[in-house]
């Protein structure tokens, strides 16, 4: 276990989230996929302070903060989500087109 | 009797230009279509008020013992201070002689008109329409003879034109009179064009186009040391600019070719042909020619061409009235005769012995009257029989005593019969040219007074006498008071306008810079073979169609040319359809069809096939931004990597 096997990790993690994201139509995924971007970004925020930073705290701080980020986000995206299943809308981005200028 | 400097009518002249124009602005604004006999009733108004300025003018301008020119009232509008010698352009009312005796041609006639067609068009749909227009063009009238310069002279001469136009086509329904009035502007404004061109070259050279200073020696002898080279042709700038002016008169005064668009503006109402297309529109070329005679004279290529075209108009348009059958027609045709009359007089006229110009201005003078009489009395008489047609007419003598009486007047007036008032305008004429050297012209004047006499004639004999050939139309025909009462009035200057003024039109309406006017050698046996002819033209008219002798479509090859107006119609319309069309207009189109729509229709080809391919990329779609945006990453990645 070093730092460059933990860089392989999340880049294909991040390779995953990238691919889904502009694979999938159905929105929930797309949600996903992001949370996928997002933690590989936080695999590489926690190996870099574990191999090489003076004090691992600062990257353990920048993981905390992006968990309480992501939740905030998917709780605004997934009530955007109900919103829309509600109205019996389709959840496919392509077809959401009410607000196209 | 007032001195012309404190005459309070002589300040107030600007009125007689002022009211005609408050009629068409009440009438056009508002009375015209809620209140048509109220218009009628401002328009006749307005016009009898200018009437009685205008006299009130001539009678106190006439006193002095040598009326001088006066510039009543002006107001200058634009001042151009960087044009050679400061170019100053104002409205005015600048007062000599003729402009005065215009003034009250024109305002006596036109209040006599206005109220004749209040009885000629009662009921017509467009009565208040014409009631807004018809003192329109005595306001535009007016303003041309009393402009004080060219320019003023030239916007008042296109709102005649217009005026004209509007009236031809008074009846806008009617195609042929559309075509009349398109016609009659179109070649009026193709002369017009020409005198444009003179009014700047007379600008651009002398800074000035007063009357006053254009006509002074001064002002000649400069044009006149100015040469001009055109294709290598070198003339002086005095003998252009005097033809370039020349040729509006051309256009306005139709002398031939220019004539064909009188006898088809016939197409307007009677009052209009009355007024505008005998009276005083078409004199306004003769009046430019006497206007600008000094320089006219000084050029000597004006008045030349007026001499000639004007003899040959009065004999060509002359024969062609002794074979039309139409009564409005005949008039006009007379009409052209009697203005290459005034025409040919002022180019036998020269500054030092002005006698054909005082003939010509006293021919307009009496010629006004009773042409314009002339002209109600044939709208009465179309009335009455329900056609336009000579023949269709005949035995109405009976049925309308007032209107006889003064056609008998007029036509004898015409036809220069001692002493109705066109005998003593007609012989200053004809003496005028005898005494100035032309035999020919003399000759070619004389023959023409034969024949107006004989078709004047004819006129009367085939509308008023023999049977009634009108199988009934003519049952109900009456004579309208309102009609009858400007004929009666008016055949009282036709008949005594002549012995009144002829010492005084002598003596007094002399060109601009010349105050006594020496007594020409008067040839005294002039009136009595003038005289001679128009009996002879008139007796062989009795014995042709005294008895009862009708005409019918001509046969004989020589008339059936007269009748068919000579074919310079159909000249025109090869002119105008041929060799413009092919030539100018067609190559004009294509130009503007094909290379100008083309690169405009190209241009826009172009940038909407660009949008349609751009389009594709702004779909809305964040998913193929994202790829989009990634395929463009890599790509500056690959770049980044290989630049190193």
């Amino acid at each position: 276990m070093n730092l460059t096997a933990c860089l392989v990790l999340a880049a294909l993690v991040f390779a995953c989230g990238v691919f889904g994201m502009l694979r999938n139509r159905h929105i929930i995924n797309i949600l996903i996929s992001i949370e996928l971007m997002l933690n590989a970004v936080m695999i590489n925020f926690i190996a870099f302070a574990h191999f090489r930073a003076a004090d691992p705290t600062a990257g353990s701080v920048f993981v905390i903060f992006i968990i309480a980020l992501t939740s905030a986000e998917m709780a605004v995206a997934l009530a955007v989500v109900i919103a829309l299943y509600r109205q019996r809308h389709p959840l496919d981005v392509e077809r959401m087109k009410r607000l196209h200028g | 009797m007032a001195d012309p400097a404190t005459s309070w009518a002589i300040a107030h002249s600007w009125l007689t230009l002022a009211l005609p124009l408050a009629a068409f602005l009440v009438n056009g604004l508002a009375l015209g279509r809620r209140a048509p006999r109220a218009a009628a009733a401002v328009a006749v108004l307005a016009n009898f008020a200018a009437a009685v300025v205008a006299l009130l003018v001539a009678r106190d301008y006439f006193a002095a013992a040598h009326p001088a020119p006066l510039l009543a009232w002006s107001f200058p509008w634009l001042e151009l201070p960087h044009f050679a010698g400061g170019l100053m352009l104002g409205i005015g009312c600048w007062l000599d002689p003729i402009a005065v005796m215009m003034l009250v041609l024109i305002t006596v006639i036109s209040t006599l008109v206005h109220l004749y067609a209040a009885g000629y068009l009662r009921g017509d749909p467009g009565f208040g329409r014409f009631f807004a227009l018809l003192p329109f063009f005595a306001f535009a009238m007016t303003g041309l003879v009393i402009a004080p310069d060219l320019v003023q002279l030239y916007i008042f001469w296109e709102l005649v034109g217009l005026a004209s136009y509007l009236l031809i086509g008074f009846w806008y329904t009617k195609p042929a009179a559309v075509e009349a009035s398109k016609k009659a502007f179109i070649i009026t404004r193709f002369a017009d064009a020409f005198f444009l061109i003179g009014i700047v070259l007379v600008a651009t050279a002398l800074g000035t186009v007063q009357f006053a200073a254009v006509n002074a020696p001064a002002a000649g002898a400069a044009l006149a040391a100015s040469p001009v080279v055109f294709g290598g042709h070198s003339c002086s700038l005095l003998a252009l600019a005097a033809v370039l002016l020349f040729a509006g008169a051309w256009g306005k005064s139709a002398m031939f070719p220019l004539h064909v668009w009188l006898p088809d503006a016939m197409e307007g109402p009677t009052p209009v042909s009355s007024i505008i297309h005998s009276a005083t529109m078409v004199v306004a070329g003769v009046y430019l020619t006497a206007r600008l005679f000094p320089l006219f004279a000084a050029a000597g290529s004006a008045l030349f061409l007026a001499e000639t075209l004007g003899a040959f108009t009065a004999l060509f348009a002359a024969v062609m009235a002794c074979v039309q059958t139409d009564i409005k027609r005949v008039l006009a045709y007379s009409t052209l005769s009697q203005l290459g009359f005034m025409m040919f007089a002022l180019g036998v006229a020269d500054p030092a012995a002005p006698a054909g110009y005082t003939a010509s201005m006293f021919h307009v003078f009496t010629h006004a009257f009773f042409k314009s009489m002339l002209f109600l009395c044939a709208g009465i008489l179309i009335h009455a029989a329900h056609t336009n047609d000579l023949l269709g007419m005949g035995g109405l003598r009976r049925k309308l005593p007032v209107t006889h009486a003064a056609t008998l007047i007029g036509c004898l007036a015409l036809a220069g019969i001692w002493p109705l008032s066109g005998f003593f305008s007609k012989d200053a004429i004809l003496a005028s040219a005898w005494t100035a050297g032309r035999p020919w012209i003399f000759a070619v004047g004389l023959a023409t007074s034969l024949l107006t006499a004989f078709y004047m004639a004819r006129f009367y004999l085939l509308a008023f006498h023999g049977a009634s050939r009108a199988a009934g139309r003519d049952a109900h025909a009456h004579e309208d008071l309102l009609m009858a009462l400007p004929v009666a009035l008016l055949a009282v200057p036709s008949a005594a306008a002549g012995w009144f003024a002829e010492k005084y039109f002598a003596q007094h309406m002399l060109p601009p810079g010349l105050h006594t006017a020496e007594h020409a050698a008067h040839a005294p046996w002039v009136p009595w073979l003038a005289l001679g002819a128009a009996v002879a033209g008139i007796l062989y008219a009795a014995w042709r169609y005294g008895r009862g002798f009708i005409p019918s479509a001509p046969k004989n090859p020589a008339v059936r040319l007269a009748w068919n107006r000579f074919y310079v119609d159909e000249l025109w319309q090869v002119f105008a359809h041929w060799l413009m069309f092919t030539l100018v207009a067609a190559p004009a189109k294509w130009f503007d069809s094909v290379v100008i729509d083309g690169s405009l229709d190209a241009s826009a080809w172009v940038m909407q096939k660009l949008g349609a391919a751009q389009r594709a990329w702004q779909n809305g779609l964040v998913q193929r931004y994202l790829a989009a945006m990634l395929v463009g990453l890599l790509a500056l990645w690959l770049l980044g990597g290989l630049a190193k």
